[in-house]
């Protein structure tokens, strides 16, 4: 068995959403990872803002590939729509399943070892297609289900548990997306709530692929001394370079997001990002901007995080292929086929 | 030598009896015979080509045109290949009476294989080398080089117009109709490239005058009008599917280019850029993606499929052998999908613009662990757009993927097929699926359960209702879609997949049977090789060897599949692959001995020809069961 039944206990007193619904109908199973893991965090973090944005539950997909953090969508919405594709290759069934509805609000849970190795091509050609998802990449260098293996983010120096040093380049998922031009690149870490949920917020809200990298320590294979993806080296190396507040369409600006902030980028669907402290000169819709910044502080030892870069404007893949605005699986079919008529018309030209 | 001359040297031995085949018996000549045509590719020899075998059609003549062409753009071999039957056999015949000799880097081969009383013609601006010259055949020398250069501008215009010159050579040696050729480039060229036009005609002309004025017209081999391909078309496999797939309503393609492919996409993405854009706001209802790869592209037809989205991907034996891992996923989460496999020579990069049908152990068993897909084999273009409708509803029925076995010959080749029909009260088989009003009604949702004891579940689409929420997963699960590690829930499932696909085999396409009075073996036989084996049966009833013939159509095998190899004591099974496939799959998945069934394979990359397959039958009937030839 690897899932636990979870107790429903009500509490009446829980606050209600728009929807009337408490975090707990935005919870799923109980996980069983391991205890302390950063992924349950994220978790934690995903069932908040999924709950402060009133999403209802069904309406979501939620999908993953394989590894631990895979393991995760199980862990939040039980009412989503859930899909474990097969590893490195959850993009591809998000691609054409958004393609297919256009309508739901997809989630997407990666790992270093899936998306940064097996799934790297698949992650790059889901930011080129720019196909309208949270991707949230649980990176912790390290495979853990495998029981520690370095993956392709691990650093350059970094200590395995079994003395091992690595001295590789690693693979960074945001200098990653910064050069593939995603629209939407965060880093942020599993220890950081207050940062993260209006990430995942925006991420939700930004139309297109919003790609956020979450320092996500394993306690388990990955964090002990020498290790550069440890709850201690990243709290002491993080800086909150771009610290970002999430306004959704519908709430006003007031001191709670941080009245007088730095900068504001008004979204897509009318909401708004509120840069709370930005770097001086630092203009989060200046990709290469944001590249030089991340390159630069990662040079002097630390771990820039906040939402990087953000284009509310970028095409994603719909406006590409010209699809309809209806969700192609609402079509009825009566208005798919062309009938005998016209197959007589096509048929013609064969003559 | 004149043509008459010429037409007198083949009044000796017939071309059956110089091959030592006794079965293949001469051909008139007139709507009969074939030939083949030797270019350089790059060098727009395949319009030429298609004018002259489009011509023939439009005479109401039965023909069948193959390419084979080289792995490569521009300056390699090529050749074209054009049979004419009046009586409608569409295989391939090797046996050409004329070879058109336009690429010296060939002439050796090409003069080689043209027939003996046959002709070559070729280009006269340059002598032909002494040593290719035959004793036994004519050659027909035309300086199509030499007038073009007068006549024309520019070294791409010169070459161009030199095929179509060859095209009128053909057609005054031919017979062919002129005002058919006229009409057709008109058609092409329209009143706005009228010079285009005009040069073509010239130049056809050119071909023409010059053969009508120096060989005595026509040859022995020539075109009779006929009125047989008034309700025929003359299509390619891989429209043909495309068309199905429009018509059964696929809103999301996904696809990685590769040969031979590629054009099936390609036109689905021509259709509906005309037949699916919504009038309004001339956005379109269907979305076609080019992914990076053949394991993204399976990966977005199943979750498009997930969704509920009728969709499907195109590809041959490699990127079949990439997306398997995904085929497992699809199979074991129950998602419907389609594939089209286009055969090309495998293993590995193989022969890729050569045919082979060596995909079909891959295709009715891809992926690890224990999996079993439903693969339907069309046999022609026809078939294409019928089984592309019936692989759809498969699919949502059985909640499956299904794969659509075609090949390169199939795909990429012109075919004289009936014009399609349609019935507009079709409506698409979507299967068990529960919606938003039952799910809200109570009804109850066990996703992987076998609820109806037909070992097909029912499912829910996405986003439809609270209530049919589940988790989709590629690892063990039991009925009620929950992870699980145990051996009992996961058995439930797996055995339940079998009894599914089990179930299958009543509702694919039904083997085509044709009898013959008397008959004690049996011809089975699949997908493409269809018209050269049904030709070859006849050709050995001629001979006095009695078949009844099964085409096998789809994968699971159907009831009659088995029934028919258990009523023959023998069973000859045909097919284009080194390794008996389709006879392996035959004895594994029914209750057939292996000493019943007699192999008789090609697999050298080239359709399969009913020569081919007399004489190989002949030799193993000798070999195995001579005594009951001519019973």
């Amino acid at each position: 068995m690897s899932w636990i039944e979870k107790p429903q206990v009500r509490h009446p007193s829980l606050e209600e959403n728009e929807l009337g619904l408490t975090r707990r109908d935005y919870e799923g199973r109980m996980s069983t990872l391991c205890a302390g893991c950063g992924h349950d965090s994220v978790t934690a973090a995903v069932i908040e803002a999924f709950w402060k944005l009133s999403v209802p539950p069904h309406r979501v997909a939620k999908l993953s590939g394989i590894g631990c953090s895979a393991k995760t969508p199980t862990y939040f919405i039980e009412e989503a729509h859930g899909f474990n594709a097969v590893h490195g290759r959850m993009p591809s069934i998000a691609t054409g399943a958004n393609a297919a509805n256009r309508d739901l609000v997809y989630i997407g849970i990666s790992g270093d070892g899936d998306s940064l190795s097996i799934g790297l091509g698949q992650l790059c050609h889901a930011i080129r297609r720019n196909v309208d998802m949270l991707y949230v990449l649980e990176n912790n260098g390290v495979y853990g289900l495998t029981k520690g293996q370095f993956s392709a983010s691990a650093d350059v120096g970094s200590v395995a548990k079994t003395g091992e040093v690595n001295r590789q380049q690693p693979i960074d998922p945001v200098l990653v997306a910064l050069s593939l031009g995603a629209s939407f690149v965060a880093r942020s870490f599993s220890g950081d709530k207050g940062q993260l949920v209006p990430i995942l917020e925006a991420g939700l809200e930004h139309r297109g692929l919003a790609l956020v990298d979450v320092i996500s320590p394993c306690v388990t294979f990955n964090d002990h001394e020498g290790s550069t993806k440890s709850y201690r080296y990243t709290r002491e190396h993080e800086v909150e370079a771009v610290a970002a507040d999430f306004v959704p369409l519908r709430a006003e600006i007031t001191a709670e997001y941080g009245a007088g902030a730095a900068r504001e980028v008004r979204m897509h669907d009318g909401s708004t990002v509120l840069f709370r402290k930005v770097p001086e000169d630092y203009d989060p819709t200046d990709r290469d901007a944001a590249y030089a910044y991340v390159r630069e502080r990662q040079e002097a030892g630390e771990i820039p995080t906040g939402l990087l870069h953000i284009d509310p404007e970028a095409e994603e893949m719909h406006e590409v292929l010209g699809t309809l605005g209806t969700p192609l699986v609402e079509l009825p079919y009566e208005s798919l086929c062309p009938g005998r008529e016209k197959l007589a018309e096509i048929t013609a030209a064969f003559r | 030598m004149s043509a008459a001359d010429a037409a007198a040297d083949r009044e000796g031995p017939s071309p059956g009896a110089a091959r030592g085949g006794a079965a293949v018996p001469a051909r008139s000549g007139v709507n009969d015979f074939a030939l083949k045509i030797a270019t350089v590719n790059g060098t727009g020899s395949a319009s030429a080509n298609n004018l002259l075998m489009k011509a023939i059609f439009r005479m109401g003549i039965p023909v069948t045109g193959k390419n084979v062409f080289p792995s490569n753009i521009q300056g390699l071999p090529t050749w074209y290949e054009i049979r004419v039957s009046g009586e409608g056999w569409t295989a391939r015949s090797p046996e050409y009476d004329l070879i058109v000799a336009m690429n010296p880097a060939t002439y050796e081969r090409d003069i080689a294989e043209v027939q003996p009383g046959g002709w070559v013609l070729h280009d006269a601006s340059w002598p032909l080398p002494r040593e290719l010259r035959r004793e036994d055949v004519t050659f027909l020398g035309v300086p199509l080089a030499e007038m073009g250069a007068e006549r024309f501008h520019g070294s791409r215009t010169r070459i161009l117009m030199k095929n179509v010159g060859y095209v009128g050579a053909l057609a005054a040696l031919l017979d062919l109709d002129r005002e058919v050729v006229r009409s057709l480039l008109e058609e092409t060229f329209g009143t706005k490239k009228r010079a285009l036009l005009d040069a073509n005609f010239e130049a056809f002309d050119l071909g023409w005058t010059w053969a009508r004025e120096h060989w005595e017209t026509p040859l022995p081999i020539r075109l009779s009008p006929l009125d047989a391909t008034r309700d025929s078309i003359l299509i390619d496999g891989n429209t043909a599917a495309a068309i199905g797939c429009l018509y059964a309503g696929a809103t999301v393609a996904s696809w990685y280019p590769i040969t031979p492919s590629t054009s099936l996409v390609q036109a689905f993405e021509a259709y509906a850029g005309e037949y699916r854009e919504d009038p309004e706001t001339g956005k379109l209802k269907v979305a076609v993606i080019q992914a990076e790869d053949e394991l993204a592209a399976a990966g977005m037809a199943i979750g498009a499929g997930w969704m509920g989205a009728r969709s499907f991907t195109s590809t041959s034996g490699a990127g079949i052998s990439l997306m398997s891992e995904f085929i497992g996923l699809a199979y074991y989460t129950e998602i419907p999908v389609v594939f089209f496999d286009i055969e090309r020579v495998g293993p590995s990069t193989g022969m890729p613009t050569r045919t082979q049908q060596g995909d079909l152990l891959t295709v009715a068993y891809a992926s690890h662990g224990d999996t079993r897909h439903i693969a339907l084999f069309p046999a022609d273009p026809g078939e294409c757009f019928e089984l592309a409708v019936a692989a759809f509803d498969l699919a949502e029925r059985f909640q499956t993927p299904v794969f659509v076995v075609s090949d390169l010959d199939i795909g990429m080749n012109d075919w004289v097929v009936p014009r399609f029909e349609w019935d507009d009260g079709y409506r698409p088989d979507r299967g068990k699926v529960l919606g938003a009003e039952e799910l809200e009604a109570g009804a109850e949702f066990l996703r992987y359960a076998d609820v109806d004891g037909d070992g097909i579940p029912w499912r829910t689409l996405p986003g439809v209702h609270p209530r049919g929420a589940y988790f989709t997963r590629g690892s063990g699960h039991d009925y009620r879609a929950r992870y699980t590690e145990d051996a009992g829930p996961y058995t439930e499932v797996v055995d339940r997949l079998l009894r599914k696909h089990r179930n299958a085999r009543e509702h694919v396409p039904a083997p085509v049977v044709e009898r013959r009075p008397g008959a004690r073996l049996g011809l089975v036989t699949v997908g493409g090789c269809d018209c050269a084996c049904r030709e070859a049966v006849q050709r050995l009833a001629e001979e006095g060897v009695e078949l009844d013939y099964l085409r096998v159509r789809a994968f699971p095998f159907s009831d009659q599949v088995e029934a028919f190899l258990l009523e023959h004591e023998t069973s000859f099974v045909v097919e284009q692959n080194r390794d008996a496939q389709l006879l392996h799959l035959l004895v594994a998945e029914t209750e057939v001995t292996r000493d019943r069934l007699v192999s008789v394979r090609r697999y050298g990359g080239l359709p399969l020809s009913a020569v081919h397959v007399v004489e190989d039958v002949m030799a193993k009937l000798d070999a195995r069961t001579g005594a009951e030839v001519g019973a």
